[in-house]
Order: C-alpha cells, then sequence, then structure tokens
C-alpha cells in the first residue's frame, strides 16, 4: 500500500523549531494534511516523542519515534526506531557522548519538552544543536544497536550534509536510504554521485514551523502501515 | 584593533554591521568550520575566520563574544544568517582571500 510520509518534523525541543510546533499542532496538522505515517526529529534527542506517540495513535496516524542526529563532522543524520524506549535510551545515549554547552534560549531558541496536552513539563539546557561524540561512519552500526535505521538528512543542502561536509556519499557509510530535500534534484544528484542510485530516495519537510509542513505528496510502498512495516521496507 | 581598523588594512567587505565596527575591538583570531568545535574554542575578541555563513554560526558568534565573523574565500552568508547578525549585533565580514592569508595577515597587525 502507499503512504504518505514525513519522516522528519521538528517539535519546540529543538532550538529552531518554532514554540508553535508542539505535539498537538504536528500531529492535528498532519491529520489535517492527510499524512499517514510521521516521524519526530528533534536535533540530538527524542525526549518529545512519548507526547507525540499518544497524540498519533489517538488520531490514527503511524509514528515513527526519532531524532536528526548531528554527527562529529555535523552530518545530520535522521534516525528512526522501532520502538519509543529505545529512541529513548539513544537519546540518553547521544545527551553521553555530547559536550555540555549550555543553550542561551536568546540567540538559539527555546527547548521545550512537552506533554501530551502540550503542557511544558521542562526544558532541556544544554544546547541540542552541537555535534555528538558518534562519527558518521560510525552512526549505522550505532542505531542499529539500539533498534533503529538511519539515512543522511538533506543530502543537497550546503551546510550540515553529509555532501557539503564530507564531499561524498558512497556504500563505506552503510546507509541505505538517503533525504534530498528538493527532490528535483535528484537526477543531478544521482549523476554526481552513482552510489545514490542504489539507495531509495525519501523527501521531508524538516519543518521547523507549521507552515514548512509541506502538503502530502511523497509516497512509499509498503506491506502494511505500521512502524514495523516502514522501517523493515527502509533498511531492505 | 578596531574591527574598523581591521576591515581598513585587510581591504574586507562588509555584509552587515557596519556601524558597529568602530566599537568592537580584535584582540586575536581562530580559524575554524566545525561550528562545535568552534562554539567552544573561540575566544571573546576575537575575528573569527570561516566559510560557514549559516543561521547557526551567528548563534555561535554570540556564544563565543567574537569580535567578528570573517567569511573567506568568498563563502556566501544566508539571508537568515544576515538577518539573525543584524538582530544580535554581529559583523559579518567578507573576502576573497583563504582563511591562512586572513589569518597571517591579522598576525602582523595584533
Amino acid at each position: 500500500m502507499k503512504i504518505y510520509y514525513d519522516f522528519h518534523i521538528h517539535s519546540c525541543l529543538s532550538p529552531c523549531g518554532d514554540n508553535e510546533m508542539t505535539p498537538n499542532n504536528i500531529v492535528n496538522f498532519a491529520k489535517i494534511m492527510g499524512y499517514d505515517a510521521i516521524a519526530l526529529t528533534d536535533h540530538n534527542t527524542a525526549l518529545n516523542c512519548p507526547a507525540v506517540a499518544k497524540l498519533a495513535e489517538k488520531k490514527g496516524i503511524t509514528f515513527i519515534p526519532g531524532m536528526e542526529l548531528c554527527t562529529s563532522e555535523e552530518v545530520h543524520v535522521v534516525c528512526l526506531f522501532y520502538e519509543l524506549d529505545n529512541a529513548l535510551k539513544f537519546s540518553e545515549y547521544v545527551k553521553s557522548t555530547t559536550p555540555t554547552i549550555k543553550n542561551k534560549p536568546s540567540i538559539f531558541g527555546e527547548q521545550l519538552i512537552c506533554d501530551e496536552n502540550d503542557n511544558v513539563i521542562g526544558q532541556e539546557e544544554a544546547l541540542l544543536v552541537t555535534a555528538s561524540g558518534i562519527s558518521t561512519e560510525k552512526v549505522v552500526k550505532k542505531v542499529e544497536e539500539y533498534g533503529g535505521i538511519c539515512y543522511p538528512a538533506h543530502i543537497d543542502r550546503s551546510s550540515f550534509s553529509i555532501l557539503s561536509n564530507l564531499g561524498t556519499i558512497d556504500e563505506y557509510f552503510g546507509f541505505k536510504c538517503a533525504e534530498i530535500f528538493d527532490i528535483e534534484k535528484e537526477n543531478e544528484l544521482k549523476e554526481r554521485h552513482p552510489y545514490l542510485k542504489n539507495m531509495k530516495i525519501l523527501s521531508d519537510s524538516d519543518a521547523h514551523y507549521l507552515e514548512n509542513m509541506r502538503l502530502p505528496e511523497q509516497v512509499i510502498d509498503v506491506p502494511e502501515n505500521t512502524t514495523k512495516a516502514i522501517l523493515d521496507y527502509l533498511n531492505k | 584593533m578596531t574591527v574598523k581598523e581591521l576591515q581598513e588594512k585587510l581591504n574586507l567587505s562588509f555584509i552587515c554591521n557596519e556601524n558597529l565596527a568602530e566599537q568592537k575591538m580584535v584582540t586575536g583570531c581562530y580559524c575554524g568550520d566545525l561550528l562545535s568545535w568552534v562554539m567552544s574554542r573561540a575566544t571573546d575578541g576575537d575575528a573569527w575566520l570561516t566559510v560557514m555563513g549559516n543561521v547557526t554560526s551567528i548563534g555561535v558568534a554570540v556564544l563565543a563574544d567574537v569580535a567578528c565573523i570573517i567569511l573567506t574565500e568568498n563563502a556566501p552568508a544566508d539571508k537568515d544568517a544576515v538577518k539573525r547578525a543584524e538582530e544580535n549585533e554581529v559583523i559579518i565580514l567578507g573576502t576573497e582571500k583563504n582563511s591562512y592569508q586572513v589569518a597571517v595577515e591579522i598576525s602582523k597587525l595584533i
């Protein structure tokens, strides 16, 4: 079955994510727009996933707990997990590898942790947009250990992408998928980086504001609309 | 030395906040493009030489309290970055020279 997906969405926990990106707003927007499956991928944390998971279940949207990890080379990687608990454990692990720099909300933005009623139940004090201790060449294995899959984010962007920072994408890293923000660049990128022809190409919104959430256009064809079937498909 | 004096001596071009250049003092220099690295190592008063002109760079500049950002090798500043720099009084300058060449010149001046 074909499902509409967006596996790269930020909440108000990401410093650059708008404070209007609350769990309820994200899930309600995704529902109204007609998405079948979404993932929440805040920078270096999964702490707003529990709230979004509860709400998505109520609304009948498949939810994938995730994170946009910043590797030690500042390559952004979308990490998606089969189980919420494992996403949270990975979140703790990422924190343990990341040098603590205190967030300055006036510069980078607030980092709000919410419950399923959009109540702010905490603030992450450590700045989340900084390099973790996980290198790009080890990230696939590391995420696998925590029961997840991962792929390089917005490879067409000029910063925080595998192509901008490392100049190449090939078999060596072990990624099976890649995300292109502007899908019109797909053919051009495949010409320049032929290994992409062996990968599944995804395009997500990387929404930091509600208005950045896209109308559903991208689809994947999966046996059923469940977290497991989707991740199995991406990992094939 | 003020940022203005540095700009004149190295023939740098202003990308934003030229009006602050006579107030801010340059006391050192730091070269780096890995933002997380720069964030915890650049020190206040540094002229920061980099090719990273994105919005996060501005946050890093504020956090480290550098005197200015110098985008080398004609690296562009994103529109959002310029806006954020204007809001946060971060001076951005540009040059066609590379970071090594600019750093060498700065070392003769400070």
